[in-house]
């Protein structure tokens, strides 16, 4: 009960910090939504981090590790840290001075305005709230899991306390696969078939896998003082209060303080688990290392070499966030951005080292037996079984923070979008007025989260995952569209609608692939048998993959090919416009959060 | 000159972070399996790059189209 103590004394003190920020704001949308443009250099690193900061970056890693072993650091983390401060250096400080001058609150104001079309605008906002908010429910779900696993209860020999899942009076059973041990206690290795035959690999030898004993089991899961509806609950009013009252100045100043505690988790949790373990992290590595079954969580052994390459492509999707280039006009000036593309590498590593080295570490000293698809909160379990209550509660707090700084992000994003690209845009500007606006937002905030929240409830996990894993590839597809508007003078909206309805066809034809194929098939088959097949659904982590490649890699590709071609077959913009955008000597007047942009007639 | 030379170096940085000779490189560095540790150190080179960046390859014009703008104007074209 303790560890739930300190995460409800931490969510009071988040709320008592966005009640301060209600005070000083004003009635006016640009207040609201960016907090006049006014934040310094600091509190703009910390908030940006932040806003891209998700429970995953702690309990998805660690669970990945687990899983796939150390390389999830190069795979994910690594990548992000060259790719998320280069995109911000050439995008971000771009987006923030156009902004500036020209008044936009949003991504789609931009493109409207440098395509001089309200229909291509459209188009990409309609897309943009597709992929986002998946993104902002499965962030209330992940808040109400996290908050139901730390409140688990334990039994006197120090584990959770675990109860059989009943449905409609009975048990429900599902499917355990355990490794047959042989005699000398090493799992027996067996020949793989495929299609009728032994598979084998490229140099001509049997593929082995381990021989696995498949059981049903009763489902069980951990007993907890809070329940996932109520901790979904908790944390979907916490934020819902923060954004309504406080908007992006509360939200920024709580993420000062949600910031600085997840910076901190890493080490805190490596300091207490290493000092709780009977042996050093080395003689546990040193162990992997030298067991061929185990070897995997030191190497790279289960990420192939495209996986890898074609990773590094995702993390084109952060800046493209809507969420996160809307946090990107919020800085006062365009040196805050300085200090945010140097340390953001560090901070991504202050975060990711220590939460995949744990996972690892979990794979070998975890008492308690972790159930396929539940290796997310291999965390959570060191921490109940090494960390004491108390500081179980500070860590548990670091993980709310993660989920809770990138989700009022969401939710303060989805809700500007809707009041400066739909409401404020077809009429309600000079209807309603700058008041009007913050007031439609506010209510809106609540209709969203009421509306998120019911569906986080009454849907599986699975689809919401299904659907954020491509709304990265997605957002990462827009990028194309997004350099072209900032560099490249020739592009036009016939292109970005090219590249816009080719992501969304994308999107539809992955998804669909994946719902319909289980891991391990092959779609279309390779020129020989040997060789990588043209569409899969791969192994182990069960993503389609084109010839070996992620998705993004096509999306990406194909959204830029689609930009060119569409661009040079149609007329540029105007010279007009070109001037407004590219000149250096043109000069524009725009009174300040009056952006010049009307509806296309 | 200096816009190529920067480039390159940002591929190179790039090129780094696919270091197949690690692969299947179980030894450890430290408390660190090898390819753990040399992701974390490309994570310092990538904060190195970033500091290069901004040293030599800042957008001054848009630092300059700040000071000119008063607060009821959206100053110059870019």
């Amino acid at each position: 009960m303790i560890p739930v103590i300190v995460v409800f004394i931490y969510l009071a003190v988040t709320l008592y910090i966005g009640s301060i920020a209600f005070r000083k704001s004003k009635d006016n949308t640009e207040d609201f939504f960016l907090a006049n443009r006014t934040i310094g250099p600091m509190v703009f690193f910390m908030s940006l981090f932040a806003t891209n900061m998700t429970a995953f970056a702690i309990l998805g890693s660690s669970g990945l590790a687990f899983r796939r072993g150390v390389g999830v650091y190069g795979l994910m983390a690594s990548s992000s840290g060259f790719m998320i401060p280069l995109t911000i250096f050439l995008i971000g400080t771009r987006l923030w001075s156009l902004g500036k001058r020209f008044g936009h609150m949003t991504q789609v104001q931009f493109f409207r305005d440098r395509w001089e079309c309200s229909g291509i605008g459209t188009c990409i906002f309609g897309l943009s709230v597709a992929m986002l908010v998946p993104y902002m429910i499965i962030s209330i779900m992940g808040g109400g899991r996290v908050l139901h696993d730390i409140s688990s209860k334990k039994g006197d020999d120090g584990r959770v306390v675990m109860l059989q899942v009943m449905k409609d009076g009975q048990p429900v059973m599902v499917e355990q696969k355990t490794p047959v041990k042989g005699e000398d206690g090493k799992p027996v290795m067996i020949p793989v078939v495929k299609d009728g035959k032994p598979a084998l690999t490229p140099d001509g030898k049997p593929v082995l896998a381990p021989k696995m004993d498949v059981k049903m089991v009763p489902k069980m899961e951990a007993d907890c003082y809070v329940s996932f509806e109520i901790g979904a609950a908790i944390v979907a009013i916490a934020v819902t209060s923060i954004v309504f009252f406080g908007g992006m100045r509360g939200t920024v100043w709580v993420n000062i303080f949600q910031t600085l505690l997840f910076l901190l988790f890493g080490t805190v949790a490596i300091a207490v688990i290493g000092g709780k373990l009977p042996n050093g992290f080395a003689s546990y590595f040193t162990e992997m290392a030298n067991d061929p079954a185990k070897s995997f969580y030191v190497t790279r052994e289960r990420i192939s070499e495209r996986e890898f390459w074609s990773y590094t492509l995702i993390p084109l999707s952060s800046i493209m966030f809507p969420h996160m280039s809307i946090m990107c006009l919020s800085a006062r000036k365009v040196s805050a951005f300085k200090r945010t593309v140097v340390l953001y590498p560090l901070a991504i590593m202050a975060i990711w080292l220590p939460c995949i080295f744990l996972g690892v570490i979990a794979s070998q000293v975890l008492k308690q037996p972790v159930p396929p698809g539940t290796e997310d909160g291999v965390l959570l379990l060191l921490l109940n079984q090494f960390a004491p209550p108390v500081l179980a509660g500070i860590l548990g707090a670091g993980i709310i923070s993660a989920v809770m700084g990138s989700d009022c992000h969401q939710v303060l994003a989805i809700s500007t979008m809707f009041t400066k690209d739909l409401f404020q845009y077809y009429g309600g500007q000079k209807k309603y007025g700058e008041k009007g606006g913050v007031w439609f937002a506010r209510a809106f905030i609540i209709v969203l989260t009421l509306v998120a929240y019911g569906v986080a409830l009454v849907t599986a996990t699975n689809i919401f995952e299904l659907a954020i894993r491509y709304a990265f590839s997605g957002f990462a597809a827009m990028a194309p569209v997004m350099l072209a508007a900032l560099f490249w003078k020739r592009s036009t909206k016939w292109g970005a609608l090219a590249s816009t309805l080719y992501v969304a066809a994308s999107l539809v034809f992955y998804g669909y692939l994946q719902y319909h194929y289980k891991t391990g098939d092959v779609i279309v088959p390779g020129a020989e048998a040997t060789s990588v097949p043209w569409l899969e659904s791969a192994k182990v982590v069960g993503d389609i993959r084109v010839m070996g490649f992620m998705t993004v890699v096509p999306m990406v590709f194909g959204s830029a090919i689609c930009m060119v071609i569409g661009s040079l077959l149609t007329r540029p913009p105007s010279a007009a416009t070109i001037e407004r955008y590219f000149s250096k000597t043109a000069t524009t007047e725009i009174k300040a959060g009056q952006p010049e942009l009307t509806p296309a007639a | 000159m200096k816009r190529v030379l920067l480039v390159l170096m940002v591929l190179a940085v790039y090129c780094l972070h696919q270091d197949f000779w690690n692969w299947k490189n179980a030894q450890l560095f430290s408390i660190l399996p090898v390819g753990l540790a040399y992701h974390a150190g490309f994570s310092v080179l990538c904060a190195v790059m970033m500091f290069v960046l901004v040293a030599t390859a800042w957008p001054e014009h848009l630092e300059v189209e700040e000071s000119e703008q008063v607060p009821s104007s959206r100053g110059e074209g870019h």
